[in-house]
C-alpha cells in the first residue's frame, strides 16, 4: 500500500521537478546575467556529482579525491585547446579517456583498502594533484592558472554567449543523468547496489567486488573529467583552487542535502546548494550563517536527502490513513 | 557416490585464535549433510573458509578439482552458493532485485532468470505475493524464504546455509526446512549448518558435530537416539 503510495508521489514529484526545473532555466535564460553562471556551476557539479553518486551512492565506498580528476580534465582541457590549438569536441573524449585510464591505474591498488584507509587514500590523491597543479608551473602555470580557454563548439561554430553555453551544460547534464539511470537499472547498477548492501553476500553470488569497485571509480572519475572541462570551458580560467578542498566539500554537501545513491538527488542538491547563497545575499554579514543553517535544517529533517521526500509523504499519509 | 564437495584439513583464524582447527569432511552428489554444534564452535568459519569469505590453510575439492586457491565470487560462477547467517539480503532492495541478484553468474539471459524466478515462486509463492517490496521490511520467515530463493536463483550445485532457522518461529523453521528437504530429494546437494539439532537430523544422512573449532564426531541420524546423545559434544 505505501508503496504504491510512494511511486504515486514520486510521480507527481518528477512532473513538479521537471516542470520546476524548466520554468528555472526559461527564467535564467530570459534574465540572463549571473544567474547564467550560478545555474551553470549548478549543471557542471551537477554532472561531478552524478558520477561521484557512483561510488559514493550506489556502491557505498567513500572517495574524498574525486576532485583529482576534475583537474585532469579541466587542466587537459586548457593545455589542449588554450596551449595546443585542439578542437574541444576532440580535446572532450582524450581528457575523458585519459582520467579513465588514470583512475584504472590508481584505482586498482588503492581499491583494495577499505572504509576510513580507503578515504585516506583518496584525499591524498586530492591533495597531490592540488600540489602537481601549482608546482608543475611550466604545464599548468601554477597560481596564475590558466587562461584564454575556448568556450564549446565544433569548428567554426562557437557557443559565443552564457546562454548558449548554459543550454549545452543542461544537455550535457541530461545526458549524464540519462546514462546513469541506464547503468543503475543494469546488472552492473544491481551489482554496485549489492555491494553497498553486503559485499560478503553479493561477493558469494558471483559478483567480483574488486572489479565493480574499480568501474565505479573509473565511471565517477569520467564525470568528473568531463565536470572539470566543462567548467574550463565555461569560465574560460582555470586554477588549483578550482579544483581544491573546496570542490570535495560541496560536492558532499550536494550530494547529501539531495539525497545519496538516488538518480535526481545529486542534481536536486547542486541546484539548492548553487542557489541559497544567492538567496541570502541580501543579508550580508549573515550569509554564510544563514546558508549553513538552512543546510543542518534540511539534513536535520530530511536526513536521507531531498529525494526522499517522497517515500516520507507516502508514510505520512498511510500512518493518518490508518490512524483514522 | 561420487564427492561433490570434500574438505580436507580446513583451518582458519582471527589473528592469533585458530577460530577453525584442520578439518576434515565430505558431501556426496545429492546428499544433505548437517554440521551441528554450539554458539561459537566454529561452524559459520567452517562456511566462510570453504567460500573464501575468510583465508584458509586446507584444500578444497568441488567435483574432484582443486576449488582451494579460487576466490569467492568463482566459487559461486562453479555453482557453491552459501546463504549466510543472518541472510544477507540486500535490504534496500525489492525482493525482484534480490532474486535477479541471484542469478548474477547467468548473466544478462532474461528468459533464463525467468524460467528460475518460476521456479522460486512455485517452492515460495509468497514471494510472488511480495515481489516489489524492499526485501527490509519483510518478515523474519519471509526474508529466509528471500535468502534460500536467491540462493536457488544462482543455479546451486552446492547450497551451503548458515543457521536457516535462526530467529524463526519453530513452524516457519520446520516450513523452511522442509523446502531444503524437498530440494535435497530433487537432487541438490546440501550443507546445513544449524543449531537447532532435531529439526536438522530429520533431514540429514550424515551429521558432523563440531566442538571447539574441531569435528568431534561424525554420525547418521541413527546414531543419535535422543538429545541426550547429541548433549555430551555440547557440553564436554
Amino acid at each position: 500500500m505505501i508503496s504504491r503510495s510512494i511511486i504515486f508521489i514520486e510521480r507527481w514529484f518528477a512532473v513538479g521537478g521537471a516542470l520546476a526545473g524548466i520554468a528555472l532555466l526559461a527564467i535564467v535564460l530570459v534574465h540572463g546575467g549571473y544567474f547564467v553562471t550560478v545555474i551553470g556551476f549548478a549543471a557542471i557539479y551537477g554532472i561531478f556529482c552524478t558520477g561521484l553518486n557512483f561510488f559514493m551512492g550506489y556502491t557505498g565506498q567513500a572517495s574524498f579525491g574525486q576532485n583529482a580528476f576534475a583537474a585532469l580534465g579541466g587542466y587537459g582541457t586548457a593545455i589542449l585547446c588554450a596551449g595546443l590549438g585542439w578542437q574541444p569536441v576532440l580535446a572532450l573524449p582524450l581528457t575523458m579517456l585519459i582520467s579513465g585510464t588514470i583512475a584504472v591505474v590508481i584505482g586498482y591498488p588503492t581499491l583494495r583498502l577499505r572504509g576510513h584507509y580507503l578515504a585516506m587514500a583518496t584525499f591524498a590523491l586530492g591533495l597531490i594533484t592540488y600540489e602537481l597543479s601549482i608546482e608543475w608551473i611550466s604545464l599548468t602555470q601554477g597560481y596564475m592558472g590558466y587562461a584564454g580557454i575556448p568556450p564549446l563548439g565544433i569548428g567554426r561554430y562557437e557557443l559565443a554567449s552564457d546562454r548558449q553555453q548554459l543550454v549545452a551544460l543542461v544537455i550535457v547534464l541530461l545526458i549524464g543523468v540519462w546514462i546513469a539511470q541506464r547503468l543503475k537499472d543494469s546488472r552492473f547498477g544491481r551489482a554496485l547496489r549489492a555491494i553497498a548492501g553486503s559485499e560478503a553476500a553479493a561477493n558469494a553470488l558471483g559478483i567480483d567486488i574488486a572489479r565493480y569497485k574499480l568501474a565505479a571509480f573509473v565511471v565517477a572519475a569520467v564525470y568528473a573529467s568531463v565536470a572539470g572541462s566543462l567548467f574550463a570551458h565555461f569560465i574560460g580560467f582555470i586554477s588549483p583552487e578550482v579544483f581544491g578542498l573546496s570542490m570535495v566539500t560541496l560536492s558532499f554537501t550536494m550530494l547529501y542535502l539531495g539525497g545519496i545513491g538516488t538518480i535526481w538527488g545529486p542534481i536536486v542538491g547542486a541546484v539548492i546548494a548553487s542557489m541559497l547563497p544567492e538567496a541570502f545575499r541580501g543579508l550580508k554579514e549573515l550569509q554564510d550563517i544563514a546558508y549553513a543553517g538552512v543546510l543542518i535544517l534540511i539534513l536535520i529533517f530530511f536526513p536521507k536527502g531531498l529525494a526522499a521526500l517522497p517515500g516520507m509523504l507516502a508514510r505520512w499519509r498511510g500512518e493518518k490513513a490508518q490512524a483514522s | 557416490m561420487p564427492a561433490l564437495l570434500e574438505v580436507r584439513d580446513l583451518a582458519a583464524s582471527y589473528g592469533h585464535v585458530a577460530a577453525l582447527k584442520p578439518t576434515s569432511l565430505t558431501v556426496a552428489e545429492g546428499e544433505l549433510v548437517t554440521v551441528l554444534g554450539p554458539n561459537g564452535a566454529g561452524k559459520t568459519t567452517l562456511l566462510r573458509a570453504i567460500t573464501r569469505l575468510v583465508s584458509a590453510r586446507g584444500t578444497v575439492l568441488f567435483k574432484g578439482e582443486d576449488v582451494s586457491r579460487l576466490a569467492t565470487h568463482a566459487l559461486a560462477a562453479r555453482g557453491i552458493i552459501m546463504v549466510q547467517e543472518g541472510r544477507g539480503l540486500f535490504a534496500q532492495m525489492s525482493v525482484r532485485e534480490n532474486l535477479i541478484l541471484g542469478a548474477y553468474t547467468v548473466g544478462n539471459a532474461a528468459a533464463e532468470i525467468e524460467r528460475r524466478l518460476a521456479e522460486v515462486f512455485t517452492l515460495f509463492p509468497r514471494l510472488k505475493e511480495r515481489i516489489d517490496q524492499i526485501a527490509g521490511s519483510l518478515s523474519g520467515g519471509e526474508q529466509q524464504m528471500l535468502a534460500v530463493g536467491r540462493a536457488l536463483m544462482a543455479g546451486p550445485k552446492l547450497l551451503m546455509l548458515d543457521e536457516p532457522s535462526l530467529g524463526l518461529a519453530p513452524r516457519v523453521a520446520a516450513d523452511i526446512l522442509a523446502t531444503l528437504g524437498e530440494l535435497n530429494r530433487r537432487g541438490l546437494g546440501i550443507l546445513l549448518v544449524e543449531q537447532k539439532a532435531p529439526l536438522a537430523l530429520k533431514l540429514a544422512r550424515r551429521a558432523y558435530v563440531i566442538t571447539l573449532g574441531r569435528i568431534a564426531a561424525e554420525l547418521s541420524p541413527d546414531q543419535i537416539k535422543s538429545h541426550h546423545d547429541l548433549a555430551q559434544y555440547y557440553f564436554h
